[in-house]
């Protein structure tokens, strides 16, 4: 699949290749009552499952041309999205009400054509309402959008990109079986500012295989010297059945271990720091206003409806996925019924697990009082190991230091095991 | 002219009795041979017949050894010779066939007059028979030696007659050749049990006295008690008197068996039985002991009545914690049927609540665990296999230790450990190695003969610490599989012992304690630290595996610090799989076992303790 073009495909917004297990949804897609209780903000993700080539690491749900079948076709795939968005605001009933923020990811939205999403706004414009302020995010290809593409999507709407970078380093974007040229992300930047997207956002990996402290720096300068105001920067993740998966073992080549991971983290964080760039998630900094409020949706458990193949969804303590290859999802639609391939209707004890497991990962943190007690004594340890800040815990916050940041899973265990 | 009636039981005069035990290896065929004893006989017919009929357990069946002996009594007429047409009663006594059981087979061999020797033909004689054999010839019992499987294409009848004579002290033409598979010569060898071997002597007047040479716990009957009566006459009516105990038991029931029970009015001098007296433990009727009659007790007990002593000790754990008291009852339950097995609680830092347990040898061990497994349905750990220590201190107190991490710290005089005088038997090209693997196991040559030109019988002393654990492996392995151990306990020697100590972060973890011959310690401790090294997961912190001997530390390693425990990318659709990645976690984190500060998954504890990753195993040479 490394074939003709260096479509550019942003890992951000993303669904997970292999879906969990869970129960049966009702054909007509409808959520027990529970869910409907409370008041959250109300986010939609509309996931876009093309690319032109396949990166070596990516386990993501999307498809090449060849990789797809009949009745999945990019021509006709918006349609089948609108048919989704309809069932949605039809469950939801009264519940559907304008949304605060949504996000296109993939795949490779730009795939599409511009005025596709300017129609997917229009429609949920006209049966949800789109609030005042809401963020609308897209992410974006650097090498196939060019500067009226960009204003298109800022005429309709969009009001924040993402830019898959990755790399700053030549080599690195070729072992990470990506074809962009590393100066092309800056062509792009400034043509989304000049567009008027008031929030532009790149993406960096590291720990691809041969990469270098050195070359790592040069790429969070050179994410810094396109002035974005959000920076997402992840830990290369070999995942089972990728090319990259398969090379690692056989030993073709080695990605950088834990320790090495660590490090590129910490040099990450105090690089951002000091260009005024807070963390506000493990993985995620931001200039002051800057933060996404999509992502932070997700990590807040508020309700957010997946529309796509594979596409998550979480409404009231219910989540759900939808079935993984486009042509199951369409003729699912097509036929009138729920494309979820299953559900589950969160636990008490399991909405805890997520609001420590999610929270934990904030700079907001935890409200330390919302533990067990064995919890509690855990956040005081903790506080004494060096993995939470002493200054908030007083302040009845647990939430991590720069240390604790990279133990966070652990300590999430910790928190909630008695 | 038809056979007499075959005499009753409780009337059955001694000149017509002939008590028997059959000595053979596993797997030479004495199950099947009692199995066409039994038809010829007449006392089952074909269409009851199943293999190995007189094997009780399942175990025994499946691995085609047997555990517990029983008698079974048949008929046999001669059809000519001096006894012919004069049926006479077969009391076929069957011995477990393993080293760990040497005490039962020697009560066994108590209640008998003669022996079949029975070799496999293909095979030649095997240590543990030898062994046995031995313990046979010096009891004063009549050997016929026997071949079998001389159907087989392998079989070498001519030569291994030769290495029986030798033994045995006859010609080798005397030696008689069978098959239990086929049913040749069977008739022969019953012919010549009647005619060759001696009848019982005893004095029928005489106060009561009754060998117990088995005794099996029945869930329906309670114990079932195997005799042999010596002197004098048991009947159903009496009250019976254990002489090692001095218990008092009601007779509820005296029978014999042939093959199912039968009751009687009682039995006679020479005769075999059984006897249900009601009780529930096995402990209450040992083997060995002398039973007699309440009303006319004798008073001078029978010979060679020995406690059993445990020799190997293990700690077994349950998998999991909440097991604990299910393991408790079902060794409480295995009990009533091994008199041999003894236990008692103990608490292990790394496994939590548990019994050491002592057994007999490691068959005995593998038995028990197995059992426990299989009838309760048990997961279980098993430390490592260790024998029994007897430590002298400085001040003259004497501490026994069954467990290496109660080895005493303070000043020691010596250190006394078990050894045993073990027997193999190989083919002679095979000395050089065993001679290597045993002087690696600090053992000590106390002679060699030749069975044969190329069969030779090497006997060693060795401490049975160097046995316990794989030793009978590394000689399988070294020899192709044709070499054989028999192993008896003689004693004790001192030996320069030490207890190695592992530590996590400075405290020592109970389940790794070894106790070692000094020129060990070192590779011991080296091997158990690099060992956990790799199995311990990174923690928050350093932590530092150390093997000591007291305050000295011999061996060290270091895991290091984990830096980083956090997946980078959680969106919406990674959170259910990291939800459930974490109740798998928290699940997982109530199995670990804490030593001091140090998490370590219970998986780690099993592979290091499990016994194909003996550390101290040498590597086997080709």
């Amino acid at each position: 699949m490394k074939g003709d073009s260096s479509r550019f495909v942003s890992h951000t917004e993303d669904v997970p290749s292999t879906l969990p297990d869970g129960e049966p949804v009702p054909t007509d897609g409808s959520l027990p009552p529970s869910a409907f209780d409370g008041t959250r903000d109300l986010g939609l993700y509309l996931h876009v499952p093309f690319c032109t080539s396949r990166c070596g690491y990516c386990d993501f749900n999307t498809y090449t041309a060849d990789e797809l079948g009949p009745g999945a076709s990019r021509a006709t795939y918006l349609d089948t999205a609108l048919t989704e968005l309809l069932l949605a605001k039809s469950v939801l009933g009264d519940a559907a009400r304008p949304i605060s923020m949504l996000f296109v990811g993939g795949g490779t939205p730009t795939l599409l054509p511009p005025a596709d999403f300017a129609r997917f706004l229009d429609v949920v414009r006209a049966e949800f309402g789109i609030i005042e302020g809401a963020e609308l995010s897209i992410e974006s290809n650097p090498e196939s959008v060019d500067a009226m593409g960009l204003e298109q999507l800022r005429a309709a709407g969009f009001n924040r990109i993402s830019f898959g970078m990755q790399s700053a380093n030549t080599t690195v974007l070729k072992a990470l079986d990506r074809k962009h040229s590393p100066g092309r992300v800056q062509h792009a930047v400034e043509e989304a500012k000049d567009a008027g997207f008031e929030h532009v956002n790149v993406d960096l990996i590291y720990g691809a295989p041969g990469e270098t402290d050195e070359q790592w720096q040069q790429s969070l300068d050179a994410a810094l010297e396109v002035e974005p105001d959000h920076i997402s920067a992840y830990a290369l993740i070999v995942e089972d059945g990728t090319a990259l998966g398969a090379q690692v073992a056989r030993g073709d080549v080695v990605v950088a271990n834990d320790d090495v991971m660590a490090h590129r983290y910490v040099m990450a964080d105090e690089t951002f720091s000091a260009a005024g760039m807070q963390w506000y998630e493990v993985s995620n900094w931001a200039k002051p206003g800057g933060q996404c409020l999509h992502n932070l949706g997700y990590w807040t458990s508020q309700d957010w409806w997946g529309i796509g193949p594979g596409a998550h969804s979480h409404i009231g303590g219910v989540r759900w996925w939808n079935v993984k290859h486009p042509a199951t999802y369409a003729k699912a639609l097509d036929a009138g019924v729920s494309p979820a391939a299953a559900r589950e209707i969160l636990t008490p004890e399991q909405q805890v697990d997520e609001a420590v497991l999610l929270g934990l990962r904030l700079a907001s943190g935890l409200a330390v009082d919302s533990l067990s007690s064995s919890g509690q004594e855990r956040v005081k340890e903790a506080v004494a190991e060096g993995l939470l800040d002493p200054q908030d815990f007083d302040a009845g916050r647990a939430v991590l230091t720069l240390r604790g940041r990279l133990l966070a899973d652990r300590l999430a265990v910790e928190l909630l095991t008695n | 002219m038809s056979a007499s009636p075959a005499p009753k039981p409780s009337a059955t005069p001694p000149e017509l009795l002939r008590n028997f035990c059959i000595i053979a290896h596993i797997d030479h065929g004495k199950s099947t041979l009692a199995d066409r004893m039994l038809q010829l006989t007449g006392v089952v017919d074909a269409r009851h017949m199943r293999a190995q009929y007189l094997d009780r357990m399942d175990i025994e069946r499946e691995r085609g050894i047997t555990i517990k002996s029983q008698a079974v009594r048949l008929p046999w007429a001669p059809k000519d010779g001096p006894n012919a047409d004069v049926t006479h009663i077969l009391n076929l006594i069957d011995t477990p066939g393993h080293v760990d059981f040497t005490y039962e087979v020697s009560r066994s061999l108590a209640a008998c007059e003669g022996a079949i020797l029975l070799v496999d033909a293909a095979q030649g004689i095997e240590a543990q028979t030898l062994a046995n054999l031995y313990l046979a010839m010096e009891n004063d019992l009549h050997i016929i030696p026997v071949l079998n499987k001389i159907d087989l294409p392998a079989a070498q009848p001519e030569k291994y007659a030769a290495e029986l004579a030798r033994l045995v002290g006859c010609e080798p033409e005397d030696v008689l050749r069978v098959s239990g598979k086929t049913g040749e010569g069977v008739t022969e060898l019953l012919d010549l049990v009647v005619n060759t071997m001696p009848a019982p002597k005893g004095d029928p007047d005489a106060p009561a006295r009754a060998l117990i040479f088995d005794s099996v716990y029945d869930t329906y009957r309670g114990v079932v008690t195997y005799v042999r009566v010596i002197d004098g006459h048991l009947s159903k009516r009496d009250k019976i008197l254990m002489l090692s105990t001095h218990a008092t038991h009601e007779m509820l029931e005296v029978g014999v068996i042939a093959p199912e029970p039968v009751s009687s009015d009682g039995l006679g001098v020479g005769e075999v039985g059984y006897l249900i007296t009601g009780v529930k433990d096995v402990r209450q009727s040992r083997v060995g002991d002398t039973v007699t009659t309440l009303n006319k007790p004798a008073t001078v007990a029978l010979g060679g009545y020995k406690d059993p002593m445990p020799m190997v000790f293990s700690g077994l754990y349950p998998l999991d914690g909440s097991d604990y008291p299910d393991l408790r009852d079902a060794l409480d339950k295995l009990q009533l049927n091994d008199a041999a097995l003894v236990y008692e609680p103990e608490t292990s830092v790394a496994l939590g609540f548990g019994f050491r347990c002592g057994f007999l040898g490691l068959l005995h061990l593998e038995i028990v665990r197995e059992r426990l497994e299989r009838e309760a349905g048990l997961a279980l750990i098993s430390t490592a296999p260790n024998v029994v220590y007897r430590v002298v201190m400085d001040d003259g107190k004497e501490i026994t230790v069954t467990n290496p991490s109660e080895f005493p710290s303070g000043k020691i005089t010596e250190v006394n450990e078990p050894v045993v005088r073990a027997t193999i038997l190989s083919p002679s090209e095979f000395v050089g190695t065993i001679m290597e693997l045993c002087q690696n196991r600090r053992g000590q040559l106390l002679g060699m003969d030749y069975l044969s030109e190329d069969r030779v019988e090497l006997r060693y002393q060795l401490p049975l610490a160097e046995i316990v654990f794989d030793f009978f492996d590394a000689l399988k392995s070294r020899t192709r599989g044709y070499a054989s151990l028999d192993y008896e306990p003689t004693g004790e020697q001192v030996a320069d012992l030490v207890k190695v100590d592992i530590l996590l972060q400075g405290e020592a973890v109970d389940a790794f304690s070894a106790v070692v011959h000094k020129d060990k310690a070192y590779a011991y401790g080296l091997k158990m630290a690099s060992r956990l090294k790799e199995l311990i997961p990174r923690q928050q912190f350093e932590v530092p595996i150390q093997a000591a001997i007291g305050a000295r530390v011999i061996a060290r390693e270091n895991i290091r610090a984990i830096r980083k425990d956090v997946l980078s990318k959680c969106y919406g659709g990674d959170i259910t799989r990291k939800r459930k990645l974490l109740e798998k976690q928290k699940e997982g984190k109530k199995r670990m076992k804490m030593v001091g500060r140090v998490e370590v998954p219970q998986e780690a504890f099993i592979a290091a303790l499990s016994s194909e990753a003996d550390p101290t195993k040498e590597t086997q040479k080709k």
